[in-house]
């Protein structure tokens, strides 16, 4: 079964027709990469996924259930999805621990010592056991953000959201999230992910979405997006982002 | 305009149309269980009230519709001096506060007295109880110059002023803090003075922060002006003493009370429109 369905989703700001009719399949272990350019409509639709907007039309399924279901809980949703921000949001008064057993403890009900054990384990697997007890303002934007992402991973996800998780990093640091997201690739957690690091969607994706005035235009594996786009406009951005 | 045409040709589905349904139907669900929950507490408090033995006496010392017609035209006059006084209070106290709290902020060793000064104001007028501030200045002022006599409603003006300067001061300092210091920086990176930085960037940014709780302020002071009373003003509070005196009953003071009330209303409900504006603009939509 399929973990993320969107079927003909829209988005409207007032006049601003920003998701016209997006229809998107995600399957398990996969990871699609979202391109396109400022206002094409990706954090919209990362934002719909996680129910921070509401759609306008269309319906949303998270593994076969219909999350856009005005009677659907939508902080039983929410804890089913990992969510990474471009920002890090860290809870600057927690120290590291607390901020990635946050939610285990407090949402999911798991018991502390088991939920620190397992938050000291990953935190250690990526390379982050000095910073245990640390708070965030003591750590590198790089570190920051891998914390956020163990945080958003901490208690299994089916599905991990990643908008643009590396805008707000130095070129430096970039590197050390990317890898991160890697691993996570390699163990199979599914992801849709938005980004502006063409090498690494490339790299990374099993298929490219390419988003252009609100619709995915094109969809296809990372081999025929960025080596054969079939579309004008996938063309148009390729070259201005890539500088080809 | 493609984007425009995709726009106009776009109709809710059926799916959308029901959904939409489902939520009218769910919120008319809830204003139902909020009107059904109101009537039921409305009618145990007030059969709390109506069936306590004392109601007939208190009915008659509190809200008796005859005094209260009687001495509600002088209340109203009285009501008019504490809008003056509130008036020119308002306008006094912006004009203390901003001082105070820019010679807080003031740097350098140079300014040190003033500094000092203004931390020494703001410490003693918040300890202070306005009443005891009333008192100080309404019955000592007069008292170093004999031979001319100023207006209590003036004294009154300037004790109030004298106390909230000292709080609004503090809320616009605490503005003037939460400014990032980025900001400071930016400007004086662009070559303003402190004096400019000040005027130009950080406070118009710091007010915007600080609206909510000097609005809360303002709504505070619109009462407290009911105070200048026990210096002799003949304002609502003290026009209701008058009259409470007259015909031993009570109503009068309630009269006092609700006018009160009807006063800052408006402004207790603009602090919240204004306070939910100010968070729906910092959420940017989402519906978190």
């Amino acid at each position: 079964m399929s973990v993320l369905e969107l079927h003909d989703v829209h988005k409207l700001f007032g006049d601003n027709h920003v998701l016209k009719g997006v229809d998107l399949t995600i399957d398990e272990h996969e990871v699609v990469v979202v391109i396109g350019a400022s206002g094409s409509g990706k954090s919209t639709l990362m934002r719909t996924i996680n129910l921070i907007e509401r759609v306008d039309d269309g319906r949303i399924l998270l593994s076969g259930d219909d999350i856009t279901d005005p009677a659907v809980d939508v902080d039983k949703v929410r804890a089913r999805i990992g969510v990474v921000f471009q920002h890090f949001n860290l809870f600057p008064h927690m120290r590291v621990i607390d901020n990635v057993t946050l939610a285990a403890r407090k949402v999911h009900g798991t018991d502390p010592a088991v939920a620190r054990d397992r938050a000291i384990g990953l935190l250690e697997k990526f390379g982050l056991g000095e910073k245990v007890r640390d708070y965030p303002d003591r750590l590198s934007g790089g570190q920051q953000q891998r914390v956020a992402i163990v945080r958003a991973i901490m208690t299994d996800p089916e599905l991990l959201l990643l908008d643009e998780i590396t805008s707000a990093l130095d070129p430096m640091l970039v590197g050390e999230v990317l890898d991160l997201v890697r691993d996570l690739k390699a163990q199979g957690s599914t992801m849709l992910m938005a980004t502006h690091e063409m090498s690494f969607a490339r790299s990374v994706a099993d298929r490219i979405v390419f988003m252009h005035g609100g619709r995915p235009l094109e969809i296809g594996p990372p081999e025929q997006i960025f080596g054969d786009p079939q579309q004008p406009e996938t063309r148009e951005f390729l070259a201005r982002v890539t500088h080809r | 305009m493609t984007d425009r045409a995709a726009t106009e040709a776009w109709e809710p589905s059926s799916l959308e149309l029901e959904r939409r349904l489902a939520r009218k139907r769910a919120s008319r669900r809830s204003v139902l269980i909020a009107l059904v929950s109101t009537v039921v507490f409305a009618a145990v408090a007030g059969w709390a009230v109506l069936s306590s033995p004392g109601w007939e006496d208190v009915q008659q010392a509190f809200f008796n519709p005859e005094v209260a017609k009687d001495a509600f035209p002088k209340i109203l006059e009285g009501l008019w001096l504490n809008i003056r006084v509130l008036f020119f209070a308002t306008i006094a106290v912006a004009v203390v506060a901003t001082l105070l709290a820019v010679m807080r902020s003031l740097r350098g060793p140079v300014w040190f007295p003033l500094r000092a000064l203004a931390t020494g104001y703001t410490d003693l007028f918040r300890g202070l109880p306005v009443l005891i501030v009333l008192y100080l200045v309404g019955f000592g002022i007069p008292a170093l110059n004999p031979e001319n006599r100023i207006s209590v409603a003036v004294l009154g003006t300037i004790g109030i002023t004298l106390c909230y300067s000292a709080y609004v001061a503090e809320v616009l300092r605490a503005g003037m803090e939460a400014v990032h210091p980025s900001q400071r920086i930016a400007a004086r990176s662009l070559g303003l003075s402190h004096a400019k930085t000040l005027r130009l960037v950080v406070i118009p940014q710091a007010l915007r922060k600080v609206v909510p709780a000097l609005m809360n302020d303002f709504v505070s002071m619109q009462k407290d002006v009911g105070l200048i009373s026990v210096l002799g003003a003949v304002d609502a509070v003290r026009a209701a003493q008058i009259a409470t005196a007259s015909t031993y009953n009570f109503t009068p003071y309630v009269v006092a009370g609700l006018l009160f009330v009807a006063m800052s209303f408006p402004m207790i409900r603009l602090t919240d429109h204004v306070s939910a504006r100010m968070a729906a603009r910092e959420q940017q939509g989402g519906t978190v």
